[in-house]
């Protein structure tokens, strides 16, 4: 149950980026075609969240009995007013979409900035005390990591009331312990290097040393595995929704608007088509860019 | 070793304490348990049974009880099926694993071979898209995966059955949907550790020697490659447990996860705490046994 006493993640300590490093971290990003290919993906996604009113084309919410099932344009039947068609009471998928990013991409980040302030404090505070503090939070650490993923959002959510905030808050609080586990590997290492010592020894109080020493040379760590984490929410988020317990909004989500496609499978196949290829197109840009991010920042890879 | 066995034992003991607070905090977090099991009572009848079921008492003692009652395998009365939660949990278990072992078996049987071979030849076309597939499946909702493949092969098709559990035909595509969560994850661990290995110079040396490609692969590098493969597989079985929650619920099969989200949908918390903690006790087990494992398996730890 704990590899994190038995094959510790294998981390090597990154020297504070020099100018030219970042530099060529940056370099590197930019010159791969499919991490390219992610951020543009990424931009028009984000684009569409934030201009939702202004770029759907129609009322996400409005109902038309008489263009229920109206296919996408390219098939028989299609109207060119409905890109995407239409779904069992006539809402336009394409505008179901565009605001359904939106949701996706708060649940998304939120959880993210949940995990991240409960995992690397624990992290730090962890791997700078050791001793006693440590093995209590490698045994939550440990326990956090017994339960399937997403059994226990599913299982809290229930319990406290399907809303955005208690998903974001359950995703976040079921997310932390990689942070924890990396940034306490690192910090453990940290510990031991001249400049540590330099600072400790030159009088630096416990929280100078942890914030100005120890937490900016976690930084690398940090924002790749945020980045893939926001991917791992919007799936999570999605999931939640099929399961029965999303938002609880009257917004459209993608989870949301699959589960509902699931019904309509055999008559209307794109109900549950598009929202998850929105799902699929967005998470997988997510990877490509965090994957790079971490060949380029990582000091392992390099 | 003996001390080794030893302290995992009683980590195995604290996790699971620590399982237990957690699956009995599932009823208590919301603060009021009785309001959560009947919304709808009035205020009379809630007061009456938050008595007599002792929520009343300190949480400490109402967890005492708790472990108390589940170390003897009592998780409570469903209340929608009217009877002991774990009997109706266990009862679904082996759809459950089975679905989840045979997923693990095809996952295993397909990173391997694919995870050595993008190893091996590195940069190539194999590799290639072999990284291309690692990058979607992981990107794919497993319930999109799910109603994708029920759609192409149930109902374009119509080569295999929607849903049910009744014949053989009925498992490949939950299988196939729960496999496309753990495939790109064993298949980039397998081949990650390959190419660790694959340049020390013990390989090189046995190819120097003479040992043929074929033999200094499976024999020198892969036996090495094998151990974070076996910490990494032990791991995903709690991953395709998560997975086979999911998978249960889009093909209609009557296993432990299609019970757990009916029953948050009739908000009958002991099946759920029931399942949320018999999924999690396997999880456990199976990771202390992939522990005892990799104290065998590695030599390092062995002769000490």
């Amino acid at each position: 149950m704990s590899i994190g006493t038995l094959a510790p993640p294998r981390v090597a300590v990154a020297a504070p980026l020099p100018e030219s490093d970042r530099s060529r971290a940056w370099r590197k990003l930019v010159r791969n075609p499919a991490a390219i290919a992610g951020v543009l993906i990424l931009l028009v996604v984000i684009g569409a969240a934030v201009a939702a009113p202004y770029v759907a084309p129609h009322d996400p919410m409005r109902q038309s009995l008489l263009r229920r099932f109206t296919p996408p344009v390219w098939v028989p039947g299609g109207n060119p007013a409905y890109l995407l068609g239409t779904d069992q009471v006539g809402r336009d998928i394409l505008s179901r979409i565009i605001y359904g990013a939106r949701i996706s991409l708060v649940v998304g980040v939120s959880a993210v900035a949940v995990s991240l302030v409960v995992g690397v404090t624990l992290g730090l505070l962890s791997g700078f005390l050791r001793g006693r503090v440590d093995a209590v939070v490698m045994t939550v650490v440990d326990v956090t990591l017994s339960f399937p993923p997403l059994l226990l959002a599913l299982a809290f959510v229930a319990a406290l009331g399907p809303s955005l905030l208690t998903i974001i808050v359950v995703l976040g609080l079921t997310g932390w312990e990689r942070y924890t586990r990396v940034v306490r590997a690192e910090v453990l290492a940290l510990r031991e290097k001249d400049f540590v010592e330099a600072a400790r020894a030159i009088g630096a109080s416990p929280l100078r040393m942890i914030l100005r020493h120890l937490l900016p040379n976690t930084f690398s760590s940090i924002i790749v595995m945020s980045t893939l984490q926001v991917a791992q929410a919007i799936l999570q988020e999605a999931a939640l929704s099929f399961l029965g317990v999303g938002t609880g909004s009257a917004h459209p989500t993608w989870g949301q608007m699959i589960t509902l496609g699931r019904d309509f499978v055999s008559v209307a196949w794109w109900l549950a088509t598009f929202p998850g290829l929105a799902i699929l197109l967005t998470v997988l840009a997510i990877n490509l860019v965090g994957d790079r991010l971490r060949d380029a920042l990582d000091p392992r890879v390099r | 070793m003996l001390t080794l066995v030893a302290r995992r034992f009683v980590r195995l003991l604290v996790v699971l304490a620590g399982v237990s607070l957690v699956t009995f905090a599932i009823l208590h977090v919301s603060g009021d348990p009785v309001a959560l099991m009947m919304p709808e009572a009035p205020e009379a009848d809630r007061a009456g049974l938050r008595q007599s079921m002792g929520f009343n008492d300190p949480l400490a003692l109402q967890f005492a009880r708790f472990v108390g009652n589940i170390s003897r395998g009592d998780f409570g009365q469903s209340f929608f099926h009217r009877a002991p939660a774990l009997a109706l949990v266990l009862e679904r278990m082996p759809v459950t694993l089975l679905l989840t072992v045979i997923a693990m078996g095809l996952s295993l049987s397909l990173a391997i071979p694919i995870g050595i071979l993008s190893a091996v030849r590195r940069n190539s076309v194999v590799d290639h898209s072999a990284t291309f597939v690692v990058f979607l499946g992981t990107s794919m909702p497993v319930f999109w995966t799910g109603i994708m493949l029920i759609l192409l092969f149930a109902v374009r098709f119509r080569l295999l059955p929607v849903s049910g559990w009744e014949s053989w035909a009925a498992l490949i595509l939950p299988t196939l949907t729960l496999a496309s969560v753990s495939t790109p994850l064993l298949l980039r661990i397998v081949r990650s550790s390959m190419l660790e290995v694959i340049n020390l110079d013990y390989v090189r040396t046995a190819r120097a020697k003479g040992v043929s490609e074929w033999l200094v692969i499976c024999h020198h590098a892969l036996i090495n490659a094998a151990l974070p493969l076996v910490t990494v597989a032990g791991l995903q079985f709690g991953l395709l447990l998560g997975g086979a929650i999911i998978t249960e619920t889009v093909f209609a099969l009557p296993g432990v996860g299609r019970l757990i989200v009916g029953a948050i949908r009739q908000l009958d918390f002991p099946i759920v705490q029931a399942g949320v903690f018999v999924l999690a006790l396997i999880v456990v087990l199976v990771n202390f046994v992939v522990d005892m494992l990799y104290l065998y398996l590695n030599p390092q730890i062995r002769v000490r």
